[in-house]
């Protein structure tokens, strides 16, 4: 089998001209005891479908915060959350739990992967939640382990896989329902530099050679450059302007339309 | 969420707990043995109760009546006279063998005899039977030896006495008051309780207590069951006696009933206790299980699998871990104690009855169900738990 897309949809060049994410005036506040503690405070955000976009910021700054509420893990206090077109902070918790299945990838820092299970079990578990046929599993397994260029480790366990090599396998399962977004929180964070770049290789060429849509979160300013677009956060905000140089969003100003 | 979708769900996230408990045997097996020990010590006791009644109660038929003084319980205070035993004969629907009405009169004595292994006396019963008796206990069989000869100082010895008791083998002798009497043969009656028995011809053993003609019993085989009702009215009906009749059934029921209700009270109370202390077991288990997987379930939830597949399938292990235990534990008390002999008084009669634990398929059906009642509360708190956990915090565990 020399496929290596799951549909016809054409491989993207990364050009801008959809919103993939609209997030308006998003609030999300905390209680620690009694007291609230906002950590996004009315944030704006547009992403465009087929971006690469780095979020980065200091512990606390609410990036993790952002990137959950995107995914449809969280909900916000306050404001509004599109995804694809989708009014995820309508959806009650089943169906965001449904929504994440169809729509969203994960990619996790330590990759999350079932220890019990093989390399190709892992990347099927999110298969289980979808009426493909056996059949067409096995096909979109091999397609998305062949993307990662993990082939040959299909039958391996993931104690038996190199760090890098569990990110990969924690990559192909995040790819393995063709999701429209794929987030990735601190994808490289428990890797060297070395692995690290091989897996930033692979979120570029995803992007780039297969459209897809990616949201990363990363403390690494070397990982981030590797992104299309980088914002930052401070204090709950959007704080300065990404590497390409574009203005998003004036700091501790009202938030505004994103460029 | 659909119902395939949510099967696939609970089959999915379950399967993969079970093939990760034997990453997690060591913590398991602390509930497994708790259960199986419930369960094991539950269905050694209750097949005692079971054995007990099977013995008391197995070889009793509803065409059978047991008649004794009206107003007693039990043969050791009935008594019957010659004219009693007349009007047995000529009741209505007593079935009629080739010698005659099938009425056994018996008389019923206690002896004393030495318990083998404890040493200590116990009463052993020692009746006197005709002919009839013989042919009312269909499945009496002599299995070494001969049967006594009416008019001699012979005994024959039940299975069940010959083994608990000491002295009663055939060829011993056994000396009462100032009577030797020799045993003659062994017999088996089917298992019931008559094997606990010592018999011999009812005319020596009146002559040696001073009994005259008069009898403690009498069982009347009838002609069916439906003959009961008929026969026990023309009893009450007549003028001349004072007679009651019970089915043999519905009497060694009762007979068994203060025992049987004695050790399954007392079982249930240890069994109760024991269950307690396995709930903690099982609750530790489930909780260690679902602690160590915290990170794993939420990321199956981060995923898109819903709460209620991660319940269900940590019901399921700790189902799973009830149903181990109780095999175990069944297997265990089948392999110790079924068939294990033993023998109690029956405070009916006060005298010994020999019985072997009966390991029954119903007590395995209880004992599952009791692994399975202290898995769903084993498993019931850290499932929620488990469904419960925010998804984003259970990510962030290392």
């Amino acid at each position: 089998m020399s496929e290596t897309s799951f549909s016809d949809a054409a491989a993207g060049n990364g050009a801008a001209t959809e919103a993939m994410v609209d997030v308006r005036s998003v609030r999300r506040t905390f209680q620690r005891g009694r007291t609230p503690v906002p950590v996004l405070k009315d944030l704006t955000l547009r992403m465009e479908k087929g971006e690469f976009l780095a979020l980065m910021g200091p512990s606390g700054s609410g990036k993790s915060t952002l990137l959950n509420l995107i995914a449809g893990l969280d909900r916000p206090t306050g404001g509004e959350v599109i995804v694809g077109g989708s009014e995820i902070h309508r959806l009650s918790e089943r169906k965001l739990a449904g929504w994440r299945a169809r729509n969203i990838g994960f990619v996790f820092q330590f990759s999350n992967l079932l220890g019990a299970l093989s390399a190709e079990r892992n990347v099927a578990v999110p298969l289980l939640l979808t009426s493909f046929s056996a059949r067409e599993r096995r096909r979109r397994v091999d397609i998305a382990l062949e993307i990662v260029g993990l082939s040959d480790r299909g039958k391996h366990r993931p104690r038996e896989l190199s760090g890098g090599e569990q990110q990969r396998v924690g990559i192909a399962r995040a790819l393995v329902n063709d999701p429209m977004l794929l987030v990735c929180d601190e994808p490289t964070g428990d890797l060297d530099r070395a692995t690290s770049g091989e897996i930033l290789d692979l979120l570029v060429a995803l992007n780039r050679d297969h459209g897809k849509t990616i949201l990363m979160v990363t403390h690494d300013p070397v990982a981030a450059e590797r992104a299309s677009r980088t914002l930052h956060l401070e204090d709950g905000r959007l704080a300065d302007c990404g590497h390409d140089g574009t203005v998003v969003v004036p700091v501790h100003e009202p938030a505004g339309a994103a460029v | 969420m659909r119902l395939g979708s949510f099967l696939r769900q609970c089959q999915a996230v379950t399967r993969y707990n079970l093939e990760t408990i034997w990453e997690r045997r060591a913590v398991s097996v602390v509930a497994i043995f708790g259960i199986a020990g419930v369960v094991g010590v539950m269905v050694a006791v209750l097949s005692m109760a079971a054995g007990f009644r099977s013995v008391v109660t197995g070889q009793a038929r509803d065409d059978v009546a047991v008649v004794l003084r009206s107003g007693s319980t039990g043969e050791s205070d009935s008594i019957l006279n010659h004219q009693d035993i007349q009007v047995l004969w000529e009741a209505p629907g007593v079935a009629r063998g080739p010698d005659g009405p099938l009425v056994s009169p018996e008389l019923f004595v206690i002896i004393d005899r030495k318990k083998i292994g404890a040493g200590t006396d116990a009463n052993v019963p020692l009746r006197g039977v005709e002919t009839a008796g013989f042919a009312l206990r269909e499945q009496f069989e002599i299995v070494e030896g001969r049967n006594f000869e009416p008019g001699r100082n012979e005994v024959i010895v039940g299975d069940g006495a010959a083994g608990a008791f000491e002295g009663l083998l055939v060829g011993d002798r056994i000396d009462v008051g100032r009577t030797s009497w020799e045993v003659v043969g062994r017999f088996t009656a089917g298992g019931g309780v008559a094997e606990s028995e010592i018999w011999t011809d009812t005319r020596v053993l009146q002559a040696m207590y001073q009994r005259g003609n008069s009898w403690n019993v009498a069982l009347v085989r009838l002609r069916d069951a439906e003959a009961f009702e008929g026969f026990e009215a023309a009893l009450t009906d007549d003028p001349r006696v004072s007679l009651g009749a019970r089915r043999q059934t519905a009497y060694m029921a009762a007979q068994s009933e203060p025992i049987e209700v004695f050790i399954s009270v007392v079982g249930w109370i240890i069994v109760v206790m024991m269950s307690a202390g396995a709930v903690f077991a099982a609750l530790n288990t489930m909780y260690a299980a679902v602690s160590s997987r915290s990170r794993e379930i939420a990321t199956l939830r981060a995923l898109g699998f819903s709460r209620l597949p991660v319940v269900v399938s940590v019901m399921i292990e700790s189902l799973v871990f009830g149903l181990i235990g109780a095999a175990a534990g069944g297997a265990a008390s089948w392999f110790l104690f079924d068939g294990f002999r033993a023998a109690t008084i029956n405070w009916a009669s006060f005298s010994q009855v020999a019985f072997a634990f009966e390991v029954t398929p119903e007590l395995l059906v209880q004992g599952t169900t009791l692994a399975l009642v202290i898995g769903t509360i084993g498993g019931f708190l850290p499932a929620v738990g488990a469904a419960r956990r925010s998804v984003v915090g259970a990510l962030r565990e290392q």
